[in-house]
């Protein structure tokens, strides 16, 4: 990637980084936005911590997702899984459909407050674009290509990690970026439950009526996305350097 | 070579192959001929046991194909397909050395391989082994997809339609080199094709399947001579029989003493060539030269006529 295309990302991460290390140099930058006497940094806790947890609830939530996901997704396109095939859309989907909050709601009485529901949440939210788009990866590999490799002598377990998995990483990959920066978003409303995350910073800007407090929360969870997804974007190209022209 | 037994291939009770049985001789190259849905191309997949025979045998070197597992059988058999079926995500040296890995070679062993066969296709090595398949022309993908099935150097190649994604100036050029590597390797070919003239312009021997059934099955010449049914005579083309008898042989066997004004013609060429240069330019008689030019003696239009008679 050109220098010209990396540089606004880069400008991006480095104003993460120092507002982390630093927030009161930023003082100048909210101090417009709030009532006289009132905070202008968020001054209830460790941004840099509570950043750090944002980050692992996404990124243990997701790695979950990704493990049953795709395990599921390449079972069923198998030819013994294949009658599995309805029931494991079925599951999935019913994960997605699920509005987040109504699953906090149901699972806070049966684990408790604290990050626990929110895991949960995000997990059967990373489910579907994932299994999704391993499913469409797989299902879509050229069946001369397949034939090619038979007809060449691999055994089917051969195909599936030569083939049919080489040319399918850059749409899973494609899933999981998708699923990252939908958790990213969606772990915010777990701190309703008392789950730690940037979704305290913004709640407690709500409390107080605090503007300065509700952009930090909000543009540190989307500065996240942005650069998450830009990673992810770059890991998606790298693998299939094959195609690009 | 390979010898097949009354194979017989049944999909939803239909016969798509019925009761089939010939034998391709070892070195030489067989075409499977016929319409689309006649059969063919499932009769050459059961040879590598891509699709099982429901009834039948086919034996390879004396060896019934079934008491060998699948996936060995088919490393030992050359496979080559219509639009090539190179991996994407590989590049040319990696696909071409897809069965001599499986087969577990050493580096060197397959690198070297790799280059020989680069060489033999005209592709330079340097140019072309970390290209991508969709980094080459049509033209070239084929010739990788065949460099691929003969990496292992296998005594038997079987061809799906290999060139049938080529234009027809390529399509030739592209089937004088496979008759070039048979003759140098000594490889057994068994070629699917829907096109009659690629059939006799490779073709050792050829088989016409019709509706699941093989029809005839013999020499080029045996299909002129005596076609077994109005099918097969149709194919063959009433229309250009006697030229197609012409193609088959070189005008080497019929040089007679004497000399002739005109352009000579070389004794290596087929008698349809002759035939074609005397009546392009008029003439009762062209010179014969050797391929380094020796003058060899003439060859007459009545002589050329009279060898595009039926034969008897």
């Amino acid at each position: 990637m050109s220098l010209v295309r990396l540089a606004p990302r880069i400008i991006l991460l480095l104003l993460v980084v120092g507002f982390l290390a630093s927030p009161e140099s930023f003082d100048f930058v909210f101090r417009p936005l709030v009532q006289a006497n009132a905070p202008a940094i968020y001054n209830q806790g460790d941004l840099a911590a509570l950043t750090l947890l944002h980050v692992r609830m996404v990124f243990i939530a997701t790695l979950f997702a990704t493990i049953i996901a795709v395990a599921l997704a390449i079972l069923v396109t198998r030819p013994f899984g294949a009658e599995f095939l309805p029931l494991a859309r079925t599951v999935v989907n019913i994960g997605q459909t699920f509005p987040p909050v109504a699953v906090l709601a149901l699972a806070v009485p049966a684990m408790g407050f604290g990050n626990g529901p929110t895991l949960v949440a995000l997990f059967l939210y990373a489910l579907l674009p994932i299994f999704e788009n391993t499913m469409t990866a797989l299902t879509t590999v050229p069946p001369n290509i397949t034939d090619a490799a038979k007809g060449n002598g691999m055994t089917p377990i051969q195909i599936f990690r030569q083939i049919e998995l080489p040319l399918s990483l850059p749409m899973i990959v494609g899933g999981i970026k998708i699923s990252t920066v939908i958790g990213f978003g969606t772990a915010t409303i777990g701190s309703t439950v008392a789950a730690k995350t940037l979704g305290e910073v913004i709640i407690a800007g709500l409390q107080s009526n605090n503007l300065a407090f509700i952009l930090q929360g909000a543009l540190l969870v989307a500065a996240l996305a942005i650069l998450v997804f830009d990673l992810l974007s770059m890991a998606e190209r790298s693998l299939m350097k094959w195609k690009a022209a | 070579m390979i010898d097949i037994q009354s194979v017989t291939k049944r999909y939803g009770g239909k016969a798509v192959v019925d009761s089939v049985s010939f034998a391709v001789p070892e070195g030489t190259i067989a075409v499977l001929v016929g319409t689309s849905g006649s059969g063919k191309t499932t009769l050459l997949r059961m040879i590598n046991q891509l699709v099982s025979q429901d009834e039948g045998t086919i034996l390879i070197g004396g060896e019934d194909t079934r008491n060998i597992p699948g996936h060995e059988l088919r490393r030992r058999i050359g496979y080559a397909i219509q639009g090539h079926g190179l991996f994407p995500h590989r590049t040319v040296a990696e696909n071409i050395a897809t069965v001599p890995r499986l087969l577990k070679w050493d580096r060197t062993r397959i690198n070297a391989r790799v280059d020989e066969l680069l060489d033999l296709f005209q592709l330079d090595p340097a140019a072309f082994a970390d290209r991508y398949p969709h980094q080459l022309s049509g033209g070239q993908q084929q010739r990788v997809g065949v460099a691929r099935a003969l990496a292992a150097e296998p005594k038997i190649l079987l061809m799906d339609e290999p060139f049938g994604a080529l234009d027809p100036v390529l399509r030739g050029k592209a089937q004088d080199e496979l008759l070039a590597i048979q003759k140098r390797f000594g490889t057994t070919i068994v070629v699917v094709t829907h096109d009659i003239n690629e059939a006799f312009h490779l073709g050792d021997t050829i088989a016409v399947m019709d509706k699941g059934m093989l029809l005839q099955y013999g020499r080029p010449i045996d299909l002129l001579k005596a076609p077994a049914t109005p099918f097969v005579e149709g194919l063959v083309g009433a229309f250009d029989r006697p030229f197609r008898l012409l193609a088959l042989d070189t005008v080497a066997g019929l040089i007679e003493p004497g000399e002739a004004q005109g352009e000579p013609i070389e004794a290596v060429r087929t008698r349809q060539d002759a035939l074609a240069a005397l009546m392009w330019s008029g003439a009762d008689a062209l010179p014969v030269v050797s391929t380094d030019g020796k003058p060899l003696g003439r060859v007459r239009l009545q002589t050329l006529l009279r060898q595009a008679v039926r034969p008897q």
